[in-house]
This record gives C-alpha cells, structure tokens and sequence, in this order.
C-alpha cells in the first residue's frame, strides 16, 4: 500500500470505522452498566451527603493514601509524566486541535511543535518504564493478562509513530503520517473494549465507591 | 533526429558560446546539478544532437503546454529552436486535420526509434477507447502505436502522470495514465496541474544531457520531486511555532503565518514550487496566501476537500449520521445486554434461599 492510500485510508473509512467503534463501544458499555440492577440496600445510611463524598473520592484517589506512598508514590509520578505527557501531545497540537474541531466544533490555541515533541518523548520513556515495571515486578506480572498489554502497545504506538512523522524519519512522510493516523485509530477502536475505558470509566467507579463509603459512614 | 548539434544550434542563431554557457549553467542551476555535473552536462549538450520531440495531447485541458510555453530558463524559445526539434505538437502548429496527421506520421517514420514522446492527458481504454479519439483512432491506440517508436516518453501533467482530473472519481471515460499503457519504455513522469515549465523543460533538458534522471517511487525525477513544499516553504516556522492563519484575511494570514489549518497540502505533495517557483521565479501559491493543493499528486482531486486540514477526515461520510448511528446502536445493544443481566439477576434473587432467614428476623423482630 503507497503512503497516499494508508494516508486516504487513515483520514477516510479508517477514521470513520475508528470512531463509529469508539462510539458505539462507550454508549454501549456506559448504558450497559447504569442500566444494570443495583443491589438493595435496606440500612440505614450513616451520612447525608454521599453525593459529597462521591466527589471527594475522585479528587483523593488521584494521589495515593499515606499508607502507600513510599511503595508507590515514584510510580505514580511515573505514570502522571506519561498521561500528563500524552494529553499535552494529543490537546496542543494544532492538527490534533483541527481534528478535534472538525469532529466536535470546539477549539484552542495550540502549542510550538516543540513543546509536543518533548511531551511525547516523555511520555514515551514514561511508559517504557511502566512496562518494565510490570515486567519485572512478580505481582503486577501475576495479575497481568493479554489486556493489558495489549493495551500498552496499542496507547504507545501512536507516540513514537508521530514522532517519527514530526520529525520526517522512517523514510516516506506520507506513510508515516497515515501510520500515525491509524495508529491513534486503533487506539479509539479499542478504548472501549480494554482497560483504556478507565478513561471513561475511572470517575464513575471512584464516584460509585464514594458513594457507597460515605454512605456506609467509612472514612474517605 | 536532427544532424544539428545544440551547440551548433545556437551557433546558427548567432549566438556566441558565452551565451550557451550562461543557458547551461542556468538550466544546471534549476536542475539543482552539482558543479561538476554542471560541467558534464556542458559538454554532454555541447555535442547532444538535437532530438526530435512528439508532442501528443490526449485527456487534458492545454494547462501543461499554457504552462511549458512560459518556461524561463530554459525559455521555450531556446528549447524549440536550440535544445529540440519539436517536430509535432498539435496546439502549437499551424497545420490541422489530415495535414497535421500526415505531418506527424512522416515526422514519426523519419525519426522510428529515436525520438521524444512527450503526452499530455490521460488515455482512456474504457469501451474500445470511445470516450477520446482523433483522426478515427482510439487515444490508447494512439499511444501504443506513438510509443513503440519513441526512445522514451515523457508525461506531463498529473493526468498524463496519474490519472488527473478524468481519473477522478467516478472517472466516466475510465481513464489510467501513461505508465499504465506504456511498459516496454522509460516513462518520466512530470506531474502538476501544471506542473511548473522550467521542470518541464529541464526534465526534457536531464533527458537529452544524462539520460533517465532518477525517478521517485511515483517515476517522478528526483531532483524535481524530491523534496515536500512544506519541507522548503518559508512559512515553515511558523508551522514548527504552532502559529496559524485561521481565516484568508485574519491577522495570521496577513503575518504570512502557516496555512495547513486552512488546508494547505504542503506535508505530503513533492514538486519544485518552493525553490524554482513560478513565473520565472515570481512567487508560488502558498507566497500568494493560498495553500498547496497538491496537485503533482497521485489522486490530489478525491483527497478530500483541498480546504480541509490534512490531519481532518476526508469529509466522504457524514459524522453526525455516522456517530449518531453509532451512538444509538450502542445504547440498543447496552440496554438488551443489561436486560439480560437484569433477567439473570432476577432469576437468582428468586431462587435465593436467604430470604427466608429474612423473613424469619423480620418476624423476630416484629
């Protein structure tokens, strides 16, 4: 396939097909969970303002509890360099910001190539040494499955593809561009369906465990 | 193919070698040669004789030959009169008709086997050839009859290169490029839409002077194609700065800022614009305040529209029905799934035997 048809194909049916899964995968996940039937819960509840207390659990749980800092917290800082990373790569970039509007209609100011390709590198390296981590750890290696992996690959591809396209290396831009572009489309597709949905997902169950704690009156 | 050296051309015109050295460094010049192939190439075009050249047009709008004669350097005058022996160009001769045939045959015969075909348009096979015919004959008739006596055959245009406008879907006439027709001889393609004339010219010049220039993967040659307009664009900084002009008359544009939000195909098109320009080295588009529209590319008419950014969708499907569908097919099948889950649930909270302990601390209790 000529770098102008993988181009033709990323910004056409692949966009299209990309994007109509992500859709269809998040309305159908989202509807199929809160559709779900709850449990009764016949005690009576020890705190007014669980809604509250909802809220307050998805601000807490974005640093980690005391108990487990000193295990944890270089990971988490970790893993913050990485999506803290990735997000400036994929909101300040002007053609990812052009994306955005077209499908959507809002736009902002982007930022100098520069400062994204920083961003992506360290997100990039951040990522590599989240999944060396896994690896090498016994437990996390335990509890890891295709997914994750998987999942992995699949957030990772688009950095160093779109490094690579920023920079003209890897040989013909237009193909390394509509790699990019498939890329990032292969990581729509598959967000809903992985463990990338805690995109979506993390505020709902962070919201439903708060909710539940500080109804139950258990500290938060 | 003439007797006539190129040198000796000139010579005859009364031109001095002085004059002839100053045409060859100016066509080496725009052919981008190093100073020792610009050596080589004086000598080559001092002792070249002067080839024969058959200009054919077939699915095309005169756009290319309207851009080769405005060729500066080389000038068309000096390449018709000094360079080649333009022996057959039905646009530019004065002859018509079975005149104008009669000459081209007789041309053709005279020079079998050595001569330039140049072709401008596109060829059309679809249904016996009907959709593009001259003097009785089909244009891919035409063309393989024209090319088994040519040396090489050089396509100008981006619908001789690839298809162009008539290739453009749904392409009614069925139209295919040159290399599709021709494949027992070298085929340079020189795309645009026009492409620019001193890369016309100067291709045709390599030709006569080294032979087949290197050619890109689309048989594009190098030295021409082998660059992006964004990769010389003067406005590249302030792509690499993130500073856009949103609209064609906002402050952005006015500050000669990028123009790829605006939909400017500079990335991906490889073609001479930046560095050789137009009009004898005026201006190019994207110095006019318009972006590329990457017309020496294969396809450049059914990418999308040429105001859509390159990083957008092609604009070929409707997002809102696609996404609503989606969206909508999805809250379907959420709603059955949960429906069957809630089925599930049911079902066991029925069978559950911890009701009755329940009941039973109920009746304690009351």
């Amino acid at each position: 396939m000529g770098g102008g048809t993988l181009l033709d194909f990323a910004r056409g049916p692949g966009m299209e097909w990309a994007l109509a899964i992500l859709v269809f995968g998040i309305v159908w996940r989202l509807v199929g969970i809160f559709t779900l039937k709850r449990p009764k819960d016949l005690a009576e509840p020890r705190a007014g303002a669980s809604a509250i207390g909802a809220m307050w659990v998805i601000i807490s749980r974005t640093w980690p509890h005391k108990e487990f800092r000193e295990r944890v917290l270089h990971w988490e800082v970790v893993s913050y360099l990485f999506h803290g990373g990735y997000a400036v790569a994929i909101l300040g970039y002007a053609p990812h910001i052009l994306l955005i509007r077209a499908l959507i209609g809002i736009s902002w100011p982007g930022l100098p190539g520069g400062v994204i390709a920083f961003a992506a590198g360290i997100s990039g390296v951040a990522l590599i040494a989240l999944l060396m981590h896994r690896l090498n750890s016994p437990v996390l290696r335990k509890i890891s499955n295709f997914d994750d992996y998987f999942s992995w690959l699949v957030a990772f591809m688009p950095l160093p593809t779109g490094l690579m396209a920023y920079y003209h290396l890897g040989g013909n831009y237009e193909w390394m561009l509509g790699f990019h572009m498939l890329t990032g489309e292969i990581l729509l597709a598959w967000l809903p369906f992985g463990k990338i949905m805690h995109t979506i997902l993390f505020a709902f169950s962070r919201g439903t465990t708060g909710l539940a704690y500080s109804r139950k009156g258990a500290p938060l | 193919m003439s007797n006539e050296t190129i040198s000796e051309s000139f010579r005859k015109a009364g031109m001095s070698r002085r004059a002839f050295l100053k045409f060859c460094a100016a066509a080496a010049s725009v052919l981008a040669l190093s100073p020792a192939e610009a050596g080589e190439m004086t000598r080559r075009l001092a002792q070249a004789r002067r080839p024969d050249v058959i200009y054919l047009s077939y699915q095309e709008c005169t756009g290319c030959l309207e851009s080769l004669t405005r060729s500066f350097s080389p000038g068309i005058g000096h390449l018709l009169f000094n360079d080649i022996s333009l022996d057959f160009d039905d646009t530019l001769q004065a002859a018509a008709g079975e005149a104008a045939e009669a000459a081209r045959m007789t041309a053709m015969k005279k020079a079998w086997g050595k001569y330039i075909l140049v072709v401008d348009g596109s060829v059309s096979p679809k249904d016996g050839g009907v959709y593009c015919t001259a003097a009785g004959k089909s244009s891919v008739a035409d063309l393989q009859y024209a090319a088994s006596g040519a040396q090489a055959v050089v396509a100008v245009g981006t619908c001789a290169s690839f298809g162009g406008l008539p290739f453009a879907a749904p392409n009614p006439t069925g139209a295919v490029p040159i290399s599709e027709i021709v494949k027992d001889k070298p085929v340079i393609n020189v795309s645009g839409c026009p492409p620019i004339a001193e890369v016309i010219t100067g291709a045709l010049l390599y030709y006569v002077s080294f032979g087949v220039p290197a050619l890109d993967r689309h048989g594009r040659p190098v030295n021409f194609y082998g660059n992006t307009i964004h990769d010389r664009c003067y406005r590249r900084p302030f792509y690499d700065q993130g500073l856009f002009a949103h609209t064609f008359d906002d402050e952005g544009a006015r500050r000669g800022w990028c123009l790829f939000e605006l939909g400017c195909k500079g990335p991906v098109t490889h073609n001479a614009c930046a560095t050789t320009k137009w009009n004898g080295g005026t201006s190019y588009p994207i110095e006019s305040g318009h972006g590329c529209l990457g017309c020496s590319e294969p396809n450049f008419w059914d990418r999308g529209g040429f105001y859509r950014p390159l990083s957008t969708p092609t604009g070929h499907w409707s997002g809102a029905q696609v996404l609503g569908g989606a969206a909508v097919a999805g809250a379907a099948v959420g709603v059955a799934v949960a429906g069957v889950a809630r089925a599930r649930q049911n079902k066991k909270d029925d069978h559950k035997p911890d009701h009755k302990p329940a009941d039973k601390d109920h009746d304690r209790n009351g």
